[in-house]
């Protein structure tokens, strides 16, 4: 009987691995791709001059006023971003008092940072703080009245404050209710069923605005004399029941993609149905959802411009009502401010981006090594 | 025969309008390893999910260790704990690795700690014959190990009985063999069997009485060496004329 040897693998051929193989395979294949890749190159090099002149080059970095930015050839104008720069994160919230929202972006910050990490430990702790304590001491910091803290009415809160308050209570509440409401909308229960469907298609069939504006225009009319809310909580719960209509749909997709044999194996197990929700459904159907909750927080983010109609100033709104000043009236204030705008907008959006993609890779379980 | 551990009588179920079991009588006494097999579409598989109410039947009476399968929640939890099973797809819960996986209802449902839980999943690991793997995720492991841990999550619940719906047939040819030997450990050590499956080899080795189903009821029932060696009913000799021939 003869016996069998498997083949040594050997290594792949030198001219299909490293750089130069890359090179030629991805960017230089064929006459097409060469042009197309040198095109594309050239229009990288354009854009990228265009933008480093703009925004560093001819731009004007000092100055107390317009006249700094009346140059010639006029760049961006920074020192309007830099004299205002109190007010676009703080709005109109007192100088004397914006220690309290330092200190509430901090203790969030302390809490928020290791949450994030997966391999830091205390979760069960660090939950309780974000979501017990936090939230009420941010209350307390930001609102005072009490605790010798003087009142700084929400009307003076502003700027990039306004977008986090509004964004993260809308984020948090969000995802729970969605929750909720997409499995709901999968009971069995024909009234609960039918009152999930109902929220979740009221609130995605109306616009934002809409709903905003019932918050505060219209709400106060149906509530009896004296009994008031703040105009920013109406805000904040009009938000925060918008987007979880949408993350209801969201979960529910994930819902969905989990195969009919986990609830039949864990019902097997003896496991009813919530426990069965908590430790086998919602884990993968979360997991397979990661691209589309933070798709919905992103829009969320975004949409706390929105609150502008209200007459709420978040940071968007705060930095459009400093291009009346006319001691910063220049060509490049509008653009410089929108700029600036937007830049700390993409740069909360692309964090969220590149977390949710740590976490699906962080999560994944079909590694093929351990 | 001793009491039987489970009792059907008169049972009957639909899908719809369709009629998949029809009048099931079954009676298995403690210990008895019982295969049962059929084309498919017979109501096998049906069959012994009613048993542990996966399936819910319409008429008759199903009762496990004197325990009704009725509506009751409370019956049901009881029969649960006390019923195991294995399903052809694994069904194993991806997100967790293989030691949690079998630890999870000892934690969640009986109330073990932790390490008490651990303990017993790591003997029942050994048992099935891969103890190194505890710490993978069920997608890093072959089709044979998944079935394997999926048998000792079952028996991680210290079930008196087991259901088996055909555990081999997702299986490479390679890989059946190390899930048939798990099972037939398991039935010398005395656990009562319902298994499922096509495996006639095994259908001879282990089992006290093999059930023949087609069209939703029993056809034959018998020991299995006068099953294969002289069915009575025109039907058997039919399908088992078409299985044993390869």
């Amino acid at each position: 009987m003869s016996s069998w040897t498997p083949t040594a693998p050997r290594p792949a051929p030198a001219s299909t691995v490293g750089f130069v193989a890359w090179t030629r395979a991805n960017l230089f294949a064929n006459k097409l791709d060469t042009a197309l890749t040198l095109l594309a190159f050239t229009l990288v090099v354009y854009v990228v001059e265009a933008i480093f002149g703009w925004a560093i080059i001819d731009a004007s970095f000092t100055g107390d006023d317009r006249t700094a930015c009346l140059k010639e050839v006029q760049g961006a104008c920074w020192p309007f971003i830099e004299a205002k720069f109190g007010q676009f994160i703080y709005g109109r919230y007192p100088d004397a008092e914006r220690w309290r929202v330092d200190l509430v972006f901090l203790s969030g910050l302390i809490g928020l940072i290791p949450m994030l990490m997966p391999n830091v430990g205390f979760k069960r702790a660090n939950m309780i703080y974000l979501l017990g304590f936090y939230p009420i001491f941010a209350f307390i910091m930001l609102n005072g009245g009490m605790l010798g803290l003087a009142t700084v009415d929400t009307t003076d809160w502003g700027g990039l404050l306004v977008t986090l308050v509004v964004a993260i209570t809308g984020i948090v509440a969000s995802l729970p209710l969605g929750i909720l409401l997409a499995l709901g909308r999968r009971s069995d229960l024909p009234i609960v069923r039918a009152l999930c469907i109902g929220f979740i298609e009221i609130f995605r069939g109306v616009p934002l605005i809409t709903v905003l504006f019932m918050a505060s225009v219209m709400l106060p009319l149906f509530l009896p004399d004296g009994v008031n809310f703040d105009k920013l909580v109406r805000c904040l719960i009009g938000v925060a029941l918008f987007s979880s209509a949408y993350m209801a749909e969201v979960v529910r997709g994930g819902l969905q993609a989990i195969p009919k044999g986990q609830y039949e194996a864990a019902a097997a197990l003896g496991l009813g149905y919530w426990k069965t929700t908590r430790l086998i459904i919602l884990p993968q159907a979360l997991k397979l959802v990661i691209p589309g909750i933070v798709n919905t927080f992103i829009g969320l983010f975004k949409d706390t411009t929105l609150v502008l109609i209200v007459g709420l100033f978040d940071l968007l709104g705060i930095v459009q009502l400093h291009f009346t000043d006319a001691s910063w009236a220049t060509p490049e204030t509008h653009i410089t401010g929108y700029v600036f705008a937007g830049a700390v907008f993409w740069l909360f959006c692309f964090a969220m981006s590149r977390y949710s993609i740590f976490m699906e890779n962080h999560l994944s379980t079909d590694r093929t090594s351990s | 025969m001793s009491d039987p551990v489970i009792r059907i009588n008169k049972m009957n179920k639909w899908f719809g309008n369709f009629h998949v079991l029809r009048d099931i009588d079954l009676n298995v006494a403690s210990g008895e390893k019982i295969v049962i097999c059929g084309p498919s579409g017979s109501g096998k598989s049906t069959l012994i999910r009613c048993i542990n109410r996966l399936e819910t039947h319409q008429e008759g009476e199903i009762e496990v260790e004197g325990v009704t399968l009725d509506g009751s929640l409370k019956n049901l939890e009881e029969i649960r704990s006390n019923v195991g099973m294995v399903f052809q797809q694994f069904n194993l819960f991806p997100h967790m690795t293989v030691l949690e996986n079998c630890t999870l209802s000892p934690i969640w449902v009986q109330q073990k700690s932790q390490a008490e839980a651990e303990k017993l999943a790591r003997e029942l690991l050994e048992r099935v014959r891969i103890p190194d793997q505890a710490g993978k995720y069920p997608g890093q492991l072959s089709g044979g190990q998944q079935q394997r841990v999926a048998i000792a999550r079952a028996l991680c619940m210290n079930p008196r009985i087991m259901l088996f719906d055909e555990p081999t047939s997702a299986l490479d040819p390679e890989m059946i063999k190390e899930v048939l030997d798990v099972l037939v450990e398991l039935a010398n050590e005395g656990m009562t069997m319902l298994c499922v499956t096509h495996e006639m080899g095994f259908a001879r080795q282990v089992a006290d009485r093999v059930i023949f189903m087609d069209e939703g009821e029993i056809v034959e029932e018998n020991a299995p060496e006068a099953f294969f060696s002289n069915p009575e009913n025109e039907r058997t000799q039919l399908f088992l004329s078409q299985v044993l021939t390869h």
